[in-house]
């Protein structure tokens, strides 16, 4: 059972705020989805996870200098940037 | 509008000609497909083919992109508040390909807000509504791009397929839209929802504008590590021959739930192809009942990676006022993602938290294989699955919405094919009422050939058409 408190501390953890009526309707929401996921109990499986589904495990590319995006064009989206950087909120 | 329509039309008229009626046809429309359009673009391009003659495969030919496929130098925003007014600094993949064979770039389509929807209902923009009623969805996630191609005269257009976003606007809007196998088209611009899963995929009004479009877009890309290289010419594929082919009808697709008109119009769909010469015998696909719930959990659990990105710092949404970095990075993800956003990554972040990650995540993992498996052992037997697209018609906007668990089953009949990474193709069988009903036709891995060979003949002998 989910409470409204875990609400708060997933959003906390998702980083995404959260209003106290968006708290109680996920609340309840959450509880119902959940309870349709326990299904899955109802299987044991002993079979190994599909991370994919192509069975890949690495891919390796030969080590060899590339260009990348120039400066001005990683730049162009920031809505705040001074210079050459992107400007964050402070951190501390 | 197909594809050959269009050359025809541009022949006699010009390339200019059509993109300009286009462009009038969306400005008239109340459809709401359309969240950019790239006018200017597209008519400098036009003019370009006119003057110097159509090139490439797709040489002057119009299309419409959902809103998640990177277009550098046009607005893309995945539908969502948080990305509004990002312009990507490069092409995807697929994108640079339409361009190499001429394509012209109309616009981008409205699409549920980061691809998370069947309906194109949680969008930012607003709702895409249905061709044929326009009180219905179209569908979604890539409900923008198959209410373009069925009610605007788009000839093609492209979506992007997590749990059957390409399928279920093609079978509510009558028309058709394919699901390649997972690692057939490069991802590489496609901005990520649930990367395990999800493929972009062709819509047209006919099998043959998808297989044309599929040959433009498949095949290897060095910068998708998932990419692979077995491309073939779709195009030659397509006959109008069955008489080798053996389907496999998997029960539980017919189970509960399922509407009658959308069970009959399918089985009269199956009846046509063994007229014409395909034989079918009925099958089981066991563990189909748990998809569900391992897709819904692997693909929450990725979105809540995938868009731990959207802070607002280099592109989108920023708000006025900084505060500290914890509270300014909460407060742009609040009031850029709506609420099935939120309600997915919320839910993706506990089940991956520590405690529950074995209860769900790993199990759901675990249950993909199961599914694979089954799809794999069926396929041994027989070549192709036909099912049910969509288990009903197109319903109401606004019916489902505050039952998101609701919403979540209406994806029963495509996601166990996203979960095996198989081919799907969906083509429309028949009608309920004035509602268009979608029949899946499901291949082995890389099989495309095969299923756009069955929904071809399909297309000719059921006079079902878009």
């Amino acid at each position: 059972m989910i409470t409204k408190r875990d609400v708060e501390h997933i959003g906390w953890l998702a980083r995404i705020k959260l209003t106290e009526e968006e708290k109680s309707k996920f609340t309840e929401q959450f509880n119902s989805i959940l309870d349709y996921f326990e299904r899955l109990d109802e299987v044991d499986p002993d079979v190994p996870p599909a991370h994919n589904i192509s069975g890949l495990v690495n891919v390796f590319r030969a080590d060899v200098v590339r260009g990348s995006m120039s400066r001005d064009d990683a730049l162009d989206n920031a809505p705040k940037k001074e210079g050459e950087f992107f400007k964050g909120p402070r951190v501390v | 509008m197909n594809v050959s329509e269009a050359k025809k039309r541009a022949e006699d008229e010009s390339v200019e000609e059509v993109v300009t009626s286009l462009f009038d046809n969306i400005e008239k429309s109340e459809l709401n497909a359309f969240i950019t359009l790239a006018k200017e673009s597209a008519l400098k391009e036009a003019r370009k083919v006119d003057r110097n003659g159509a090139k490439g495969a797709l040489g002057g030919i119009p299309i419409a992109l959902k809103d998640c496929i990177s277009t550098k130098g046009i607005e893309t925003t995945c539908g969502s508040r948080i990305l509004k007014g990002y312009v990507p600094p490069y092409d995807a993949h697929v994108v640079e390909r339409l361009r190499a064979e001429g394509a012209i770039i109309i616009g981008k389509t409205n699409m549920d807000e980061f691809a998370m929807g069947p309906s194109t209902e949680t969008s930012y923009f607003g709702p895409t509504k249905n061709p044929h009623d326009l009180s219905r969805v179209a569908g979604g996630s890539s409900g923008g791009s198959a209410a373009a191609v069925a009610g605007e005269g788009v000839p093609i257009a492209l979506g992007s397929d997590t749990g059957g976003s390409v399928r279920c606007p093609a079978s509510f809007c009558g028309i058709v839209g394919l699901k390649p196998t997972y690692g057939l088209v490069s991802r590489y611009g496609l901005i990520a929802y649930a990367n395990s899963l999800e493929q972009i995929g062709p819509f047209a009004c006919n099998v043959e504008d998808v297989a044309l479009l599929l040959n433009v877009i498949a095949g290897y890309d060095p910068r998708d590590s998932t990419s692979m290289d077995k491309k073939c010419e779709y195009t030659k594929e397509l006959r109008d021959d069955v008489s080798d082919v053996k389907i496999g009808v998997p029960k539980e697709f017919f189970g509960e739930g399922i509407d009658e008109d959308v069970e009959k119009a399918v089985w009269d769909g199956i009846k046509i192809l063994e007229d014409v010469g395909a034989s079918y015998t009925e099958i089981s696909l066991p563990h189909t009942k748990y998809s569900l719930a391992a897709y819904y959990i692997i693909a929450m659990s990725e979105a809540s990676s995938n868009l731990a990105r959207f802070d607002g710092l280099r592109y989108g949404l920023r708000l006025g006022k900084d505060e500290d970095w914890h509270t300014t990075f909460s407060e742009i993800r609040a009031q850029g993602f709506g609420e099935e956003v939120k309600r997915r990554v919320l839910l993706g972040t506990y089940a991956l938290s520590a405690g529950y990650y074995g209860k769900y995540y790993l199990k759901a993992l675990k249950v993909r294989t199961l599914v694979k498996r089954n799809f794999d052992a069926a396929l041994k037997d027989v070549d192709v699955l036909i099912t049910p697209t969509m288990p009903f018609p197109a319903f109401k906007i606004g019916e489902k919405t505050d039952d998101p668990l609701a919403l979540y089953l209406a994806d029963v009949n495509t996601v166990p094919i996203n979960l095996a990474g198989v081919p799907s193709i969906s083509v429309p069988c028949g009608f309920s009422g004035k509602l268009p009903i979608g029949m899946q036709i499901i291949g082995r891995h890389f099989d495309e050939g095969k299923i756009l060979r069955m929904a071809y003949t399909f297309e000719r002998h059921a006079g079902v058409r878009c």
